[in-house]
């Protein structure tokens, strides 16, 4: 006994543009506030207050330690309702996955910035620049270098994770795929289908990130 | 006589019980030069950080012309107001040149001048590459430090720290960490600035250098300066024996 396929269960134009839609700009606009945010939380792990350490640490440990889709749930159902306010569902949905990335990327910044060789600390202290002004010129600039392979790599993780959106009514490719599915009843053609669609989405990202980090790769460029 | 542009009196460095500057002075007047030597870990490159504000000291005092600084208990006693501009008034160079390795030559020198005392990027281009000129580097302005030899880069370190226009230069072992046959391009660099009648601190393991461009040697041991006084007397006739155990050793670079 042999599969059929039948890939006219697949053909709905319409609804998967939709979907791709909203998979990108949940993709970018989580992936982008997610890294922003981690990017601040990072540097509160590193500053000298040590308020801000434990209370950033103590965020981390938690956002990293529960399921993305536990956190997508809970903002979506809980937080709004915690706080007694009226969230509009499409923001209540991103925040959960927006946090989550922000963990991981603090974690990322974190180390990154830890990386960098204490001379150049001592290199900037001798010059009289501040901290911040060190910050800025000197170390920020080669961590973000530094550390462009494991934020791309979260990035991705990043993306492939608004499929978990789906469970709360966001119409992304991942929901597209399960309603098509109990449309026609072929999960193999539509599921197989939307995962051709992440690669296409994915895979060009990632080898241009992986481009643009080997242009400033000023290590290699003798 | 003129007065003493540098004074440092008793200072000490402690970590926990470790002792790492035990009880140091040193003066050294303007436009001359003075070379600390000594074995690894006797505290000479602790007492420049210390000099550089890099580290705090435990306890003692620090003038650079009319800047004084105290410290007690591990902490600045007075001089707040002016330990900004104590430290503006030196500039250091490190064993392991620190450049920043994401910027072309030019903007390692121009970048302190820029944010720091306000020059317009053109400005402190200019008086980069003036700089540059300066250790015979104009050619390398647009390279990376990853591109340049350790020499070279060392010699843009040199660059990028005049480019603070500081009266005191301090060197941390500049020298150690170059392939002996770069060593003497940094040296001669530094020969011309004392000649040139700049104050200048060096920590060094060179010592024909040192007796051949130091006004003053300090002998560091254990912390403490053991001996000082004229390069020329102090090796030609050490009064301690760790001195002249420690010149025996370096025989060979003596000679040379």
């Amino acid at each position: 006994m042999s599969y059929e396929f039948d890939w006219s269960a697949v053909w709905d134009p319409s609804a998967w543009m939709t979907a791709i839609g909203v998979t990108v700009a949940y993709g970018v606009a989580t992936t982008v506030a997610g890294l922003l945010l981690g990017l601040i939380l990072g540097l509160l792990l590193v500053s000298r207050i040590w308020i801000a350490r434990r209370a950033v640490s103590l965020f981390i440990g938690v956002f990293r330690c529960t399921p993305a889709l536990i956190q997508i749930v809970w903002f979506y159902y809980a937080f709004p309702m915690a706080l007694n306010i009226n969230m509009p569902a499409w923001l209540a949905a991103g925040c959960g996955l927006t946090l989550y990335m922000a963990a991981f990327s603090a974690e990322i910044f974190r180390g990154g910035i830890q990386s960098i060789e204490k001379g150049q600390w001592n290199a900037c202290r001798s010059l009289c620049m501040s901290h911040w002004q060190t910050m800025y010129h000197v170390i920020l600039p080669q961590t973000f270098r530094r550390m462009t392979p494991a934020i791309v790599n979260q990035s991705i993780i990043q993306f492939k994770n608004t499929s978990l959106l789906s469970v709360v009514a966001v119409h992304d490719i991942m929901f597209t795929a399960s309603a098509l599915t109990s449309e026609t009843y072929r999960p193999l053609e539509v599921f197989t289908f939307a995962a051709l669609l992440y690669i296409i989405l994915i895979w060009p990202m990632a080898s241009i990130a992986h481009q643009v980090e080997r242009r400033f790769d000023y290590r290699s460029s003798r | 006589m003129s007065v003493n542009f540098i004074e440092v009196r008793s200072l000490r460095k402690t970590y926990g019980t470790t002792v790492a500057v035990d009880d140091v002075s040193l003066t050294l007047e303007e436009g001359r030069t003075a070379a600390i030597i000594g074995s690894s870990g006797c505290g000479k490159s602790t007492f420049l950080r210390c000099l550089n504000l890099l580290e705090t000291p435990t306890e003692g005092s620090m003038r650079i012309g009319g800047d004084t600084v105290t410290f007690a208990n591990d902490k600045m006693a007075s001089g707040e107001d002016q330990a900004l501009r104590f430290r503006k008034s030196m500039a250091m160079v490190f064993q392991s040149f620190d450049l920043f390795p994401h910027m072309t030559a030019l903007r390692n020198v121009s970048l302190a001048p820029t944010i720091v005392n306000g020059l317009k990027r053109e400005e402190a281009e200019g008086l980069a590459l003036k700089l540059l000129e300066r250790v015979d580097l104009r050619h390398k302005a647009d390279a990376y430090p990853g591109q340049l030899s350790g020499g070279q880069a060392q010699r843009v370190a040199i660059a990028r720290a005049l480019a603070m226009n500081p009266r005191v230069l301090l060197f941390d072992e500049a020298t150690s960490a170059l392939d002996p046959e770069l060593v003497g391009e940094v040296l001669a660099v530094i020969k011309d600035l004392a000649k040139e009648g700049r104050t200048l601190l060096v920590v060094t393991h060179e010592l024909a250098f040192a007796r051949d461009v130091a006004d003053t040697l300090y002998f560091f041991d254990q912390g403490r300066v053991l001996e000082s006084g004229k390069p020329q007397e102090l090796m030609s006739n050490p009064q301690t024996e760790r001195l002249r155990a420690f010149l025996k050793r370096f025989q060979g670079p003596l000679n040379s």
